[in-house]
């Protein structure tokens, strides 16, 4: 059956606005990764002391934190992605959806916790 | 030469199923049409849509051994046999290789594929420059044959709301083309989660098309376009 072409006016600028986003965090988290990889090769912190010391360092947690935020939409953009394309009737969509944000802001209030211990 | 090739009729089978045929073929059939014409002369039973003959109609778009392309234009040396032949994937099938394209130009016709200028028309043509007749280059040539429409699991999963990388290929045809006016109601009507963002560059479409194109970088400059428009 043919169905009619639809264009979905409802937030419809999010389309562009979570495309960006996905790319703006993809270099949040690309300079991040790069940065950390500096900061360990000249720290050199040994064991899980060393490592608690280098995440103590104020801007460093700050960093970590913008990074992991930007984590955290940049997953839920792309999980809601992949439901929109494969899960159609709403209701499963919706809960899957709201299962998916509790999750990220867990892990998000969870990161909070390790770094700010 | 082995062929298998699917086939369904409405009235008779419930789902389509696989048809062998051993065919002895002519040393002048060259190209995978020539193949079918001479298996329709055995079984003229057999559907399946065919024109030009030379990768310029479009017609016989169907997926060969799991890749979308032209009977017409894919030679017979080297295909993997037996040969498998099955419709075109994610459209409805009418008959054994024939589907229902309906869908696919509901899509090309919602991006409005026409020059829009409201200025009076001169005396002789809208003159372009040759640098932006360039910019068309890579953009006209579709044939609206389908195989990276259909190639593309997008389309497959939201046919009614993705336009499909043809239809977004050709939006940007006239999104490019200097004597178009209406550049900002095209990337305003793009404008929603689903028409132009359920793209996710796989480019299926570019390994699919027949004719060398590249609709993933046209929907890319729209993207861009878009972004443009916006910030």
């Amino acid at each position: 059956m043919v169905k009619p072409v639809n264009r979905i006016i409802t937030g419809a600028h999010y389309g562009l606005r979570d495309w960006l986003m996905q790319r703006i965090t993809a270099v949040m988290m690309a300079v991040y990764t790069g940065s950390l990889i500096v900061l360990v090769a000249v720290y050199r912190p040994e064991g899980y002391e060393g490592f608690k010391s280098l995440f103590s360092i104020q801007w460093v947690k700050i960093a970590s934190l913008l990074c992991f935020a930007g984590l955290c939409w940049h997953a839920w953009v792309g999980v809601r992605n992949v439901l929109m394309d494969y899960v159609h009737p709403m209701f499963i969509r919706l809960t899957l959806q709201v299962m998916c944000i509790v999750a990220l802001l867990g892990y998000l209030i969870w990161f909070l916790d390790i770094l700010w211990d | 030469m082995l062929f298998s090739i699917s086939r369904y009729d409405p009235d008779k089978d419930k789902k389509p199923y696989m048809q062998d045929y051993d065919v002895e073929l002519a040393p002048t059939d060259k190209m995978l049409l020539d193949a079918l014409i001479r298996i329709k002369a055995i079984d003229d039973s057999l559907s399946l849509r065919r024109s030009c003959r030379e990768g310029v109609c479009g017609s016989d778009a169907m997926n060969i051994n799991g890749r979308n392309n032209l009977a017409c234009i894919t030679p017979l040396a080297g295909l993997r046999e037996p040969v498998e032949i099955r419709p075109l994937p994610g459209l409805p099938i009418i008959r054994d290789l024939i589907v229902d394209m309906s869908q696919f130009f509901k899509q090309y016709h919602s991006i409005k594929p026409y020059l829009i200028n409201n200025d009076p028309p001169p005396e002789t043509e809208r003159l372009q420059s040759q640098e932006e007749r360039a910019r068309l280059d890579g953009l006209y040539e579709c044939i609206l044959c389908a195989c990276c429409t259909t190639a593309c699991p997008s389309f497959w999963w939201n046919p009614d709301k993705f336009v499909g990388p043809a239809g977004l290929l050709q939006a940007y045809r006239f999104l490019a083309d200097s004597r178009d006016q209406a550049t900002s109601e095209r990337l305003d009507d793009l404008e929603d989660p689903y028409r132009l963002f359920r793209c996710h560059s796989i480019m299926n479409c570019v390994d699919a098309c027949p004719k060398g194109l590249n609709p993933t970088a046209a929907i890319e400059s729209i993207k861009i376009m878009m972004l443009n428009k916006t910030v």
